[in-house]
């Protein structure tokens, strides 16, 4: 009989998305493999990896020869299959589809909102070493504020998490992106009490597995400011 | 009860919405939202919809928005056949898979070409240039190339054998540039036999009636009040040029 693989994840922690993966994978307790990428060392653009991944992007997920990418895609499939707290992806179809609507929503607001602050104010400047444009993160900064309003009011409005009253993994993904900014020293909730509230809840939920996927970008920040 | 459906059929995502309630003969009730004239603003639809967006479902007082949030609900709810998002876990995650890719690519690829071609010269009257044109051009393209590489590859659908949701999707995003004049499918012949099947699987007559709309888009611009997207046309120039 052939050896069970298991899960095996391909993940940079720099990357939003795979500390989200990565966090689900540490509070339930899922046994997996990773399997560093390293985005910085062009480690996606590798022949073998354009092999597992056509896009060049992490995660990616293997699950016994059975490969996936998609972050949101990994963690709804993780959760149908194993036997995890169905509270991270509901079964109850109002409750999951609250899930999908947030994981969809995320893809053009979110994600590429916040993504956008740390590229301008990080990324592109480490990279070209110039200075950081501050007109465009200034306007950048503003579209994000927009964002986190509607994500205020739209999807958190008076519950606990961003589709009801349990942690689901729409938060993880949430709360990973928003993080991201904090490698420039950045904390992008500072006047957003309420969802300052509710990343701590998230914290809470989900305990040490947050730090552990974070360590990596905390390093970055940490290092920055030494420099300063 | 009947859902209602808060739809505009220029919108790609209102198209695979209704595809899919008329072809699984969901018991719906259309709401027409014209986003040319600014109707998503409506206050009425606020309360169906918090996004603003179109598409958007209610069903008694459950509301929801985002098209994949929408046609998995219905899916799920109206138990519709296996094969538009298997049981099988697998094959559902391939769904999901391409319902979150096309996001970030052919949908925001389509859509900017369907912009930056018809809608900003011909209703705002404002010249694109030619590197932008083409520059979102090749955009599409890349974005065809992966769906036919690593999406189709040598399958007649995305999931497999049978039409799923992640082909609805992606068909009716796919029409987008072709409605604003743009060849998608010459010298793509993979990309046009997946095309014919998809009709084939949906029906030609309903394909075409939902597509009815956005393929008068070239004749429409002639005779349309380009005063109707003053209102948004700041914010249209900045997301796409």
């Amino acid at each position: 009989m052939a050896a069970r693989l298991g899960v095996e994840v391909y993940l940079d922690l720099l990357s939003q998305p795979c500390r989200a993966l990565h966090i689900l994978l540490g509070c339930t307790s899922l046994p997996h493999t990773v399997r560093h990428v390293a985005l910085r060392r062009g480690d996606h653009r590798t022949p073998e990896f354009s092999q597992l991944n056509p896009m060049q992007k992490v995660p990616v997920m293997v699950d016994n020869g059975f490969v996936l990418t998609e972050s949101d895609a990994i963690m709804k499939y993780l959760v149908n299959k194993y036997d995890v707290p169905e509270h991270w992806y509901p079964r109850q179809p109002e409750r999951r589809a609250r899930v999908d609507e947030y994981t969809a929503w995320h893809h053009t607001h979110t994600r590429p909102h916040a993504a956008k602050v740390f590229i301008l104010e990080v990324l592109l400047p480490a990279q070209t070493s110039s200075p950081v444009d501050e007109e465009r993160l200034s306007r950048a900064v503003s579209q994000l504020d927009d964002t986190l309003e509607k994500l205020e009011s739209m999807f958190l409005r008076r519950q606990p998490f961003l589709c009801g009253d349990d942690v689901t993994v729409a938060d993880l993904l949430a709360v990973c992106e928003l993080m991201q900014p904090e490698a420039g020293g950045r904390d992008v909730l500072q006047q957003s009490p309420q969802l300052q509230r509710w990343k701590s809840r998230v914290r809470a939920a989900v305990g040490d597995a947050f730090d552990q996927a974070h360590a990596v970008l905390y390093a970055v920040r940490d290092r920055r400011r030494a420099k300063l | 009860m009947a859902v209602e459906l808060y739809l505009d059929l220029l919108s790609q995502p209102c198209r695979s919405v209704l595809i899919f309630a008329k072809k699984n003969n969901i018991p719906h009730e259309v709401k027409q939202v014209s986003l040319m004239d600014g109707e998503q603003h409506r206050e009425d639809f606020g309360k169906v919809s918090l996004i603003r967006k179109v598409p958007a479902l209610q069903d008694g007082d459950f509301c929801l928005a985002e098209s994949p949030a929408i046609l998995l609900y219905l899916a799920r709810k109206f138990k519709t056949p296996d094969h538009w998002y298997p049981a099988d876990l697998q094959q559902c995650a391939r769904i999901d898979e391409y319902l979150s890719w096309q996001h970030c690519a052919i949908r925001l690829h389509g859509s900017k070409v369907f912009w930056l071609k018809l809608m900003i010269p011909e209703v705002l009257h404002v010249e694109v240039p030619k590197e932008k044109m083409d520059a979102a051009v090749e955009e599409l393209n890349g974005s065809l190339k992966l769906l036919e590489e690593k999406f189709l590859q040598d399958r007649p659908f995305i999931a497999g054998d049978h039409i799923s949701l992640a082909d609805l999707v992606a068909i009716v995003e796919v029409m987008q540039p072709v409605a604003a004049g743009l060849d998608v499918f010459g010298g793509r012949p993979k990309l046009s036999a997946w095309r014919d099947r998809v009709q084939a699987a949906i029906g030609k007559e309903l394909f075409d009636e939902v597509h009815q709309t956005v393929m008068g888009s070239q004749e429409r611009v002639k005779v349309m009040d380009g005063s109707k997207l003053e209102f948004s046309k700041a914010k249209i120039l900045k997301f796409f040029m």
